[in-house]
């Protein structure tokens, strides 16, 4: 039995360094998103003027098409990327997994999955904190079922995806991944939650007696949420850029070169194969958001259905092989195949539905 | 004194790694730092997020990597309240 030596914590004594004067950020702010919006008004015409005027490239060849692509979706796709991820980590000080712990925890079922979800969203998580929030949770009294369905909609229903979706494909088609994104993770959470399957979760995480280190932040003032936010944009935006420029890349090589309507073949809605064929391929597959967010955007274009498409994007979003390695450490190899399971289940349903509806 | 920073391997990690040897450079505090990377010992003390930073005993910052001039003064407040 492990047994934690006892931490105690200690507040720190010196008031927090993170400061800014707020008059700073009053001013600083407004100028910022008006010379964010100038750019970003001006960006189609550069990316067309940067590809057919200055690399002289042919307008309506397939190099051409590509080009102005890459060149229009990538500043496009970064400069959202930072306007988002710095509104949501300000959006985020407020919210702590320790606070979410303990809204969770002894939580019925259905409620607790509900609101697991929903809480997924907005509380910061890093997939390598995985484990450790994890064992935390289930340690806490948070039901296995709850804790399931904060893990599947903390990665899916993530701030980037939903933005960036968002200003691609406008509000409803955002909305609706938002929607579906929770309900896969409450339904996933009662499923699991039902099938009673404590006794397939790793016996070390059950016996971990935690050390109660629970050190309460000092209470973030405007200047430290706005540093918040900047922290987020390095943190964030300086890990997932190449992701994004190779996902920029992929796309705009389907944008330039593969014939329109030839997705639709593979993808569209006529072929009843193209959901379940969308999702095995995805589930292995692993990118953030950003990154997978371009080639999407090329697929759609290229006749793909919407509802295959936001299914990939899901499968590749919330099941990856390098997230299943890492809960490896706290779930069997059977409890993981039943949430793999469970999950693309959820997805493939949405995927249907999606073709079906819209 | 004994410094331990708790957490997986990724990046932030590392990270933090190297910003304390770099307070402990600064404040010419001796001390010990060892790396706890074994999850049911990150676990066991109870963080919900990785790295965490852990001064004889106590965690004194988690989720996060404190500037330099933080982690120096989380040193010196340690030193004063044994």
């Amino acid at each position: 039995m492990i047994v934690a030596p006892a931490a105690r914590f200690v507040a720190p004594a010196a008031p927090s360094p993170v400061r800014t004067r707020p008059v700073v950020g009053m001013v600083a702010l407004p100028a910022g998103a008006a010379g964010w919006w100038l750019v970003y008004a001006q960006l189609p015409a550069f990316a067309a003027w940067l590809a057919y005027d200055a690399l002289g490239l042919a307008r309506g060849s397939a190099a051409g098409a590509a080009a102005e692509f890459f060149l229009y979706d990538t500043p496009k796709v970064l400069m959202l990327l930072t306007v988002v991820v710095f509104a949501v980590g300000i959006a985020r000080s407020f919210f702590t997994p320790e606070a979410t712990r303990r809204i969770l925890a002894g939580r019925r079922e259905a409620l607790g999955s509900v609101l697991a979800a929903l809480l997924g969203v907005v509380t910061p998580f890093c997939s390598c904190s995985a484990v450790p929030l994890f064992v935390g949770f289930v340690t806490a009294g948070v039901p296995l079922g709850v804790t399931f369905s904060f893990l599947v909609s903390a990665p899916m229903v993530n701030e980037v995806a939903l933005a960036l979706l968002f200003a691609l494909f406008g509000w409803r088609v955002a909305l609706l991944y938002a929607g579906t994104g929770l309900a896969v993770a409450v339904v996933s959470g009662v499923v699991i939650g039902r099938l009673h399957l404590e006794r397939w979760v790793e016996p070390w995480v059950y016996a971990v007696t935690p050390g109660r280190a629970v050190v309460t932040e000092p209470r973030r003032d405007w200047g430290g949420r706005l540093a918040a936010g900047r922290e987020a944009v390095r943190d964030i935006v300086g890990r997932v850029w190449p992701y994004v420029i190779a996902g920029i890349a992929v796309g705009a090589a389907i944008h330039g070169y593969v014939p329109q309507g030839f997705m639709a073949a593979i993808m569209g809605r006529e072929a009843w194969w193209s959901v379940p064929l969308a999702v095995l391929i995805g589930i292995p597959l692993y990118s953030n958001a950003a990154g997978i967010l371009p080639v999407v955007q090329a697929l759609l274009a290229k006749g793909a259905a919407l509802g295959t498409v936001l299914a990939f994007m899901m499968a590749v979003i919330a099941l990856s092989l390098p997230e299943m390695v890492i809960l490896r450490r706290v779930l069997t190899v059977r409890l993981i195949a039943v949430f793999v399971g469970v999950v693309a289940a959820g997805i493939l349903l949405v995927g249907y539905l999606f073709n079906v509806v819209l | 004194m004994e410094i331990e920073v708790v957490g997986p391997g990724c990046a932030n990690c590392r990270r933090l790694y190297q910003e304390v040897q770099r307070a402990l450079a600064q404040s010419g505090q001796p001390a010990t730092v060892t790396k706890v990377e074994a999850m049911e010992a990150i676990a066991a003390r109870g963080l919900l997020r990785t790295p965490g930073l852990v001064i004889d005993g106590r965690v004194v910052a988690y989720g996060r990597v404190p500037p330099v001039a933080e982690i120096v003064t989380m040193i010196t407040t340690a030193l004063a309240n044994p």
